[in-house]
Parts: C-alpha cells; structure tokens; sequence
C-alpha cells in the first residue's frame, strides 16, 4: 500500500501570553495509507483538530513536515495549495455551523464546484444530484435549507460537499460526535460504503473509542499533543501496549448485554490531563502513569517499533516480553 | 490582587504620561506655528511674547520644553490665559472641579438607582405587563435630548410656572457646599434629574437585557435545584452577575463626566463647571485653558479606566489574574 | 419490596401544542439507581425538571403524579417545593462549566445551600464543605475550598457541583447526564465517585444519560424513553440481557463497542429520532410495526420488566 500523506515531527504552538506557548501538537509523526482509515483518538484537548488542520495544511506549521502524494506541502502558499484542495478534504463535527444558513442544500453541496470550476451549470446540477444520492439525501432536499435538516441529515451534506470534487484524502473532526447512536450507526455506515465505493482514504479523529474501533483500520492514540500509540485497531484493543491507551480503553463503559465480553481491568487515573503551557518533563503521561519509574520523569521516549506496532513509551505492555527495554 | 492593582495604576500613569506628550506636542510642536504666540493669543504685544518665550523655554530642545511646561501646570501652577488678560489656569479648573464634581456624583448617584431598579424591575417580571411600562419609560429617557430636556425644565421651572409650583426653585447657578447643603442641593436637583433620566433610561435597558440572559444561565437553574429563594436567586446570582459590565460601563460614562461630558448640562443650567469652562475656552480659542481642562479630562477618563479595571477585577474572579 | 420513594404516574408535560412527555409512570426505591436512556428529545431532562418543579416555561401545562415520601409534589406550595429541593431531592446538570455561579468561589456555594436548609453557622457551613469536598475527591480541600469555579478543571467542577449536590444528604439525587461533557478517563472518575457515594450515603440516584454504556455499569433498575414515553421498563439485567422493545434492540445493536467481534455495517434504525404522532411513538422506525401499532400500546408485563410494544410475547426476543 503506498503512503498518502506523510507527516514528519509536526509542531504546532500557539501563543499563550507572556512569551509562553500552547505547545497543542508536539512532535507527530505518521504515516495515512492510500485507502485505509486512520483513526486519531485521544481526550479533549489533546490536539486532534489541530493535528488534522495541520495534515490538510489549513493552518501553519510551526515546524515539520507534511508531504501529501510525495510532494512537499509544509510551506506552500494559499495559492500554490489550491489546485491540491480538491484532494485533501476537511468534514467538521458541527456541519450547522459550516453550513450558511441562507443557502439551501443544493448551493452548498454545489460551491466547491463550482470554486474549482467542476464544469457549466447543467454538469454542476447533476453531479450535486448524483452526491445527494450518494449521501443518501433526496432530490426533494436540494432546496431546503440547513435548518430543516436534522443533524445526521446535515452531516450528511457536510459530507457531499467534501467529496464532490473526488478527494483522495478526506480528514474528518469528529464528525458523528454531536449525533445520537442511532443517527451515529447510520452516518458511520455512509463512510464506509463511500470509502468502498470511491477508494478514500480517511484520517478519522474521535474521542469515542467505540467509533473509532468501528471505522479505523490503524489508530493513532494522541496524549497532551504527541502520538503515544499507532497500532492495528484489533491488536491495539486486544492488548494496549503504551499504558495510557490502557487507562484509556479500561475507562469506557462497556455495555454487559449477556453476551460474556470480558470487562477490562479498569485502570483509575488520577489527576486531570496537565495544560499543554506547562507540559510535564520526560515522558508528558508521566505524572499519572501508573507505572512510572524515574527514568520517565527526566528522558522522553520517543515513538519506536514494538512488537509490530509503535510505542513511545519507557516500559511499554507487550505480551511475551518483559517490560522494559 | 495588590499586584494586580498596583500593576493596573502604573500602566495608568504611563498612558497619562503618553497623553501629556502628545497634547504637548499637538498644541505646542505643530511645525510651522509659533507656540508662543498661541499662548499670548491673538493681538499680543512683542513684550508679552518674549516673556512667554523666555518663562515657556520656546527656543530650548523640545523635551526642555516639555519639562517646563508640565513645571508650569503642575508645581508652579502659574499657567496663564492672555486671552482672559492674565487669569491662571489652573486655579480655574481648580475652581470647576467641585461644580462638575457635585452635578455628576448627585446624577450618577440618581440614574444607579433608577437604572438599576427599572432595570431589575423589568428583567425580574418579564412576561408581565410590568416589562414593557418600565422600558417604555426607559425609552423616554433614552430619546430626550439633554440640551433641550434643560431648557424645558428651566422654562417650567425659571418662568412658566415659577410664580406657582416652582416657587422654590432657586434661580440658575451654583451654590457651594460652604453655603449650605440645603442650598447645594437645591440648586442642583435639576441638573441632576435632567442628566440623570439620560443615563437612567440606557443602564435600565442594558441592565435589564443582561439580566434576562442571566436568569437564563445554567447556574441559575443550579441555584433554583439548590431550593433558594426566587428572590435570592434574582438577587445574589442573576443581578450579581448581571451587574459587572454595568459597573464597569458606569466607571467609563462617570469618567467622562468628570472630565467635562457634561458641559451640555452644565452650560444649560449656568453651572461654572470644567465643562463650561471648556466650551468658553474653545469659544475664544484659549490655548493654555483648552490645554489645561484636556489634560484633566485625560486624568479622569484614564483614573476612571484603572478604577473600572480594578473594581471588574473584584466583581469578576475570572479576569483577576490575567 | 420497599415502599418507592418516588412514584411517578401518568406525567404529561405539555408546551403550547407540543407534548414532551406523555404519559410516563416510574417508580425509585430508597437507595436504588435508576439509568434513564433515550435519544435527544425523548424527554428525559423534561420530565426530571418536571419532578422538582423547575418548568419556568409560561404557558408549560403538567399532569399527573409525583408522589415523594406520601407527598404529591405537583400540589405542593412554592415554598414547600423549595424546602424539598437540595435537600431531599436534589439534582445536577450536565454541563459542570455553567453549572456554578462564576463570581462565588465553590466553598461559598456549597455553603449556601447548607444554610438554605440548616440553621447552622458560616463556620459550620465552610467546615461542611471543606469535608464534602475531601469526600468527592478534590485534593487539598481546605485552599480549594476558596477557588472560583474557573480556576476547576471541568471534572473537578462535576465533583463540586456533586459535593454541593450532596451536602444536604439528599434522599434521591437527580443526575442529568453528569458525565457528558467529559471525557472518558474523568467519566469513569465521576462515575466510581457516585457508586462509592451511593454506598456511603445510601442516596437514591436516578441517572439521565443517553449512553448504554454508563447505565449498564452503574443502574439497578433502567427506564427507555422514546417520544416522551417509556417504552421498555425493568431490572438491568432483565432489559440488557433480554431487551423486549424494538427500540431498545436498535439502541443496544448500534453503538459500536470497544470489545466483542467487530461487524463491518452496525445496525441502525432508519429515520431520526422523533415521536410518530399517533399511537405507538416509534412506530415509523420500526421494521417490526404491525397494524396495531397505530395505537399507542400501554407499558405492560410482568412486575420486573415491563415492556410497550404490540408484538406478539414470543417475538421479543432480538
Ligand atoms: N487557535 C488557537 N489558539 C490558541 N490555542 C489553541 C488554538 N487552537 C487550539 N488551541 C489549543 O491547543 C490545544 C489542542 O486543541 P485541539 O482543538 O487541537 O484539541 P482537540 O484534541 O481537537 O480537542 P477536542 O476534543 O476538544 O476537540 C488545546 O489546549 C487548545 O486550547
Ligand atoms: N421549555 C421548553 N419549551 C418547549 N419545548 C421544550 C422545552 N423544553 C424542552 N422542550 C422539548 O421537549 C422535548 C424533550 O426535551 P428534553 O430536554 O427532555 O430531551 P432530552 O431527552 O433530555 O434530550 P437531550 O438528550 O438532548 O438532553 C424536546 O423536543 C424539546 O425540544
Ligand atoms: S514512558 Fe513511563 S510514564 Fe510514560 S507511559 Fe511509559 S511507563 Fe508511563
Ligand atoms: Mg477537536
Ligand atoms: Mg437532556
């Protein structure tokens, strides 16, 4: 499988005050796949948006690189990045507030087009006819407007317009999280039959560990600004190497339906997540990491190869090998 | 906090001093006019004009100027006004100051009152016929313009019906405290009520949309989970809450009084306040006057921004520690 | 059995034309956590609102029952509503960052409402919250006390809002999805909170939230509400175990899990959420309607699971 979009020790810092820095992505490095799922996961204000609006370079970089088809993007201007918009594609978590309200369905989904010159009137009506089918939407709500939809029927829009133009990359922020489960199943379904359909490749960021088990092949587990964890979703859920992907996955309540799926040991942390101004010396999980030893408060792992999958952690858990390394 | 505050009055006495510059130079380093003649005013004898030269240091290196002219306002307070053949300015705006002082506490004191009870009013029976009585006469308020509001009142009051009703009333000006609370009073009470509906009518209005907000807050519904009282809530939480951009609009509005936004009301009921004194100055175009009462201006307006700033930091925890 | 201490019946909420909540009957028992699950709109906030009487919407018209210790709450004067409220019953919200008064530090509200219902001293009252505080887990309780709820993490500010919640020892606490706004690692902090507190203080709980998940782990007894109805009633394992209601099936099968096999399309249920307006609420969701399910079918079966679907016993099995 070749690599779409390749991101080499990006960091993002805004600027917090008194010469401090909101240091909100630290040093990410990975790898998107042409066609598969990767899954960003991790807690609120962690620096997934931030990380994904680095990816399809809607925001600076402070440092690193991005490289998308094997072309440098990092430092490409405005214009030198649009004719590569229609490759790379943002869907939001809120498609209401993307969404102008005073423009039915139909305009939106038909903006892009028309942005990127898709072709003459008559082309743009069928083709948003042809993504209103796509999404699932009718005919009959091409001329409503955002506020008449519901929200899984918004996302939906938020949706066609990012494929419209064929993207190859389509980096979605969280984009089932304002839904009920319900709605949730459904839109998670549309992206996967979309994928399978027209071979996109998406980078998925959740908070919903159930979600993004569901649609990523490979998941990338973000703590205070950096990836602690990539692995392949089942070897990561069966057994979390980087202890806090454990404490993460322990923590979510799990339905007991009968069925017998084992419960996790639950890993309690304590404390909140430390401010991304003042991060933690050494490794940033340090201060509540349950298995903390003092090398972890001075030296920071760095994200390396373990046991097939990669971990940037001191003493991680693989199976069959001793901690420590 | 006392870091925040002395912090707060430190930036304060770097603006003032910013300020002074720049009307310093405005009204003296404008290249191409002769400062000294503006200072002796029109028409003034070669004499006269050397000697400003001489005492303004006018053929000194600017900042020797600057130096000398903040010595002649603020340690030797020997300014003076040719225009006015030789009065001193700052006894003048000495002698303003309680004048305006007195019309804009008494207002300010009245249009709180008013303002903050037709607001609280309003916003607490909202949904009854109460609402719309009050902000109606909010409005009325709001839309009558000062100037012509005092000229009424003084028709009303001075003329119309002063052989009847308003017997009382004294004629117009100023009654010094020395004379008498009584009298001070009574020779305000129009000014006050007449700049005070102004002011009344918009903090009723703004009081009144933030309040309604506020009783729409979650911690309101908190409060009321809690099993206080409806009158607690409106009181300690709703209005509390409600109160802090008031009280910070009401620092910058009375600031501004201070420094002689009131002229319009002071001019109307013949008040001898820094706001007269102003006007009279731009009217004869008295440059060492008009210097005087703007730099006093300056110095309420900013005194009032750090007062607001540091009584904000009080009502409102969130920002102290900025 | 013991005598519930909240008994619900026939509560009808209605705004303008609309109606919230139709017609919900449930009951808590003393010490018993009841998970209350269904989607957005279904009317779960609505009809706990309308058991403590804090419906402001003018023109909001409520029926029913809500008998709490022998009393009907719905008859029940302002100011005997008030003394009930924070201090028998008492309830939180969901969003713990507007939740607190920000110009109050915590300790001064928590205080507040201590002697809103106790003649007790300030120095008492501060002493109270210092304690309540330690017990839900906030560290240094005594220079914590005097912060501001902006200087609280969000799952710290839960924590007191929970601490202010308890400081009366309420007989039911009410809980709208206290754990929403958080994230998992601070959800499942909250939530080993409640469950020890509920062991210390023997407080009822009846917890809002529209996750399966948290109701699975933390609810004795689970009510599912659609269109402001119940439709499916009874103990934990009875309704996770062997779930009856169509819509509690769709429910349970379209939240993707963390464990178990992975399916390639979850199973949704078509549509969005939102009440049919005539007989059975979920009748144009359901792929199992039959005839009679233009009326509305009444909560029925056994004592500990009941159920509110036309389909034949046999068939309410997934
Ligand atoms: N424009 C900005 N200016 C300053 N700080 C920012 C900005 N955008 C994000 N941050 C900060 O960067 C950090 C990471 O934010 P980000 O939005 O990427 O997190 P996230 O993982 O997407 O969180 P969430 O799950 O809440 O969406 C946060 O601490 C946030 O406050
Ligand atoms: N004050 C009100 N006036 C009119 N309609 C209201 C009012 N409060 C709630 N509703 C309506 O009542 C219905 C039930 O609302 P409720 O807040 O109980 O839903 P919920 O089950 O708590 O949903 P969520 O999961 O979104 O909190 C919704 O359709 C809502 O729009
Ligand atoms: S490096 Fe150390 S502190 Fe960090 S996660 Fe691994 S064991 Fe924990
Ligand atoms: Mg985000
Ligand atoms: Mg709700």
């Amino acid at each position: 499988m070749s690599t779409l979009l390749k991101a080499t020790d990006v960091v993002k810092h805004f600027r917090a005050g008194r010469g401090r820095a909101v240091q909100a992505v630290n040093g990410v490095s990975l790898e998107v796949r042409s066609g598969e799922t990767l899954g960003v996961v991790g807690e609120s204000g962690c620096g997934k948006s931030t990380l994904g609006r680095c990816l399809v370079r809607l925001t600076d970089l402070t440092s690193g690189k991005v490289e998308f088809q094997g072309r440098d993007i990092t430092t490409l201007s405005r214009r030198a990045l649009r004719p590569l918009r229609p490759a790379m594609q943002l869907v939001f978590q809120d498609p209401y507030a993307s969404l102008n309200p005073r423009r039915t369905a139909g305009d939106a989904v038909a903006e892009p087009l028309r942005i990127h010159r898709y072709g003459d009137a008559a082309a743009i009506r069928k083709r948003v006819g042809e993504l209103f089918d796509l999404v699932g939407l009718t005919r009959a709500h091409l001329d409503r407007y955002p506020h008449e939809f519901s929200g899984g029927q918004r996302q939906r829009i938020g949706i066609a317009r990012a494929i419209a133009l064929n993207p190859a990359l389509v980096v979605a922020d969280e984009p089932v999280s304002a839904l009920d489960v319900s709605v949730q199943a459904q839109v998670l379904n549309l992206f996967s039959d979309l994928q399978e359909e027209l071979g996109l490749t998406y980078v998925f960021i959740a908070h919903d560990l159930g979600v993004v088990r569901h649609v990523s092949d490979r998941i990338a587990v973000m703590y205070l600004g950096e990836v602690v964890e990539v692995a392949e979703a089942e070897e990561l859920y069966a057994a979390p190497a980087h202890p806090y992907t454990d404490a993460l996955l322990s923590a979510v309540p799990e339905i007991d339906d009968g069925t017998g799926a084992s419960r996790r040991e639950r890993v309690v942390l304590t404390g909140d997540v430390p401010s991304p101004i003042d991060r933690p010396a050494g490794c940033s999980f340090h201060p509540r990491c349950p298995v903390a030893q003092a090398r972890c408060r001075t030296e920071r792992p760095a994200l390396r190869p373990v046991a097939g999958r990669q971990v940037a952690c001191h003493f991680p858990n693989v199976p069959g090998t001793a901690a420590g390394a | 906090m006392i870091g925040y505050i002395l912090r707060r009055f430190g930036a304060a006495v770097l603006v003032l001093f910013a300020i002074s510059v720049l009307v310093f130079l405005i009204f003296f380093a404008t290249p191409g006019v002769d400062p000294a003649a503006r200072i002796a005013g029109k028409n003034a004898d070669p004499a006269t004009l050397a000697q400003v030269r001489a005492s303004f240091g006018f053929d000194r290196p600017l900042p020797v100027q600057y130096v000398l002219m903040m010595k002649h306002l603020f340690v030797s307070h020997d300014l003076t006004s040719f225009v006015n053949r030789g009065t001193l300015v700052i006894p003048q705006i000495i002698d303003a100051v309680p004048v305006t002082l007195s019309l804009v506490v008494g207002a300010a004191v009245i249009w709180m009152v008013l303002g903050v009870g037709m607001g609280t009013l309003a916003g607490a029976m909202r949904g009854t016929l109460v609402d719309p009585l009050v902000m109606l006469l909010g409005v009325f308020g709001v839309s009558l313009p000062v100037y012509w509001l005092g000229e009424v009142v003084n028709l009303i009051t001075q003329k119309q019906l002063h052989g009847s009703v308003f017997s009382w009333v004294p004629p117009l000006g100023y009654a010094p405290l020395s004379q008498g609370v009584g009298q001070w009073a009574l020779h305000l009470l129009f000014p006050w009520l007449t700049l005070a509906l102004l002011y009344a009518g918009i903090y009723a209005r703004l009081l009144r949309g933030e309040l309604i907000n506020a009783l729409n807050e979650d911690y309101v519904r908190t409060a009321r989970a809690k099993g206080l009282s409806e009158r607690r809530i409106l009181i300690r939480h709703a209005l509390r809450c409600s109160l802090i951009p008031i009280v910070s609009l009401f620092g910058l509005d009375f600031g501004a009084l201070v420094g002689g936004a009131a002229l319009l009301t002071e001019v109307v009921f013949g008040l001898p306040g820094v706001g007269k004194l102003t006007y009279q100055a731009l009217q004869n175009l008295d440059l060492p006057v008009i210097m005087g009462t703007v730099l006093y201006a300056a110095f309420f307006v900013v005194l009032a921004n750090a007062v607001v700033d540091v009584l904000y930091a009080r009502l409102d925890p969130r920002v102290r520690r900025a | 059995m013991p005598e519930p201490l909240l008994e619900v019946s026939d509560l009808r909420i209605r705004f303008g034309g609309f109606t919230a909540v139709d017609g919900l009957s449930f009951s808590v028992r003393p010490g018993e956590v009841l998970g209350v699950v269904g989607e957005s709109g279904s009317g779960k906030s609505v009809s706990m609102l309308g058991v403590l009487g804090l419906i402001r919407t003018p023109g909001a018209k409520i029926s029913g029952k809500v008998v709490f210790r022998g009393r009907d709450l719905l008859a029940l004067k302002n100011a005997e509503m008030r003394a009930i409220r924070g201090r028998e019953i008492a309830m939180i919200f969901q969003d713990p960052m507007t939740a607190l008064t920000p110009v109050y530090t915590i300790g001064w509200q928590i205080a507040e409402q201590v002697r809103a219902h106790e003649k007790v001293s300030k120095r008492a009252a501060r002493d109270r919250a210092i304690k309540l505080l330690d017990e839900v887990g906030i560290p240094a309780p005594e220079q914590r006390v005097d912060a501001y709820p902006h200087e609280f993490s969000g799952g710290m500010r839960q924590r007191a809002v929970i601490a202010m919640a308890l400081s009366c020892n309420p007989a039911l606490l009410i809980a709208d999805e206290p754990t929403t706004a958080l994230d998992v690692t601070t959800q499942a902090q909250i939530l080993d909170l409640l469950r020890r507190l509920r062991a210390d203080h023997g407080s009822a709980v009846v917890m809002i939230t529209h996750d399966m998940g948290v109701v699975s782990e933390i609810a004795d007894e689970v009510l599912v509400m659609y269109g402001g109805r119940a439709v499916e009633r009874g103990s934990r394992t009875e309704v996770f175990h062997s779930p009856r209601h169509p819509y509690t099936w769709g429910l349970l099968d379209s939240v993707p899990r963390v464990s178990g096999p992975r399916v390639r399309r979850l199973p949704t249920i078509p549509g969005t959420p939102g009440a049919a307006g005539q007989g059975c609420p979920f009748a144009d969701r359901c792929t199992h309607r039959l005839a009679a399910c233009a009326e509305a079918p009444p909560l029925s079966g056994t004592a500990g699971h009941l159920d509110a679907c036309w389909l034949p016993e046999e068939e309410k099995t997934r």
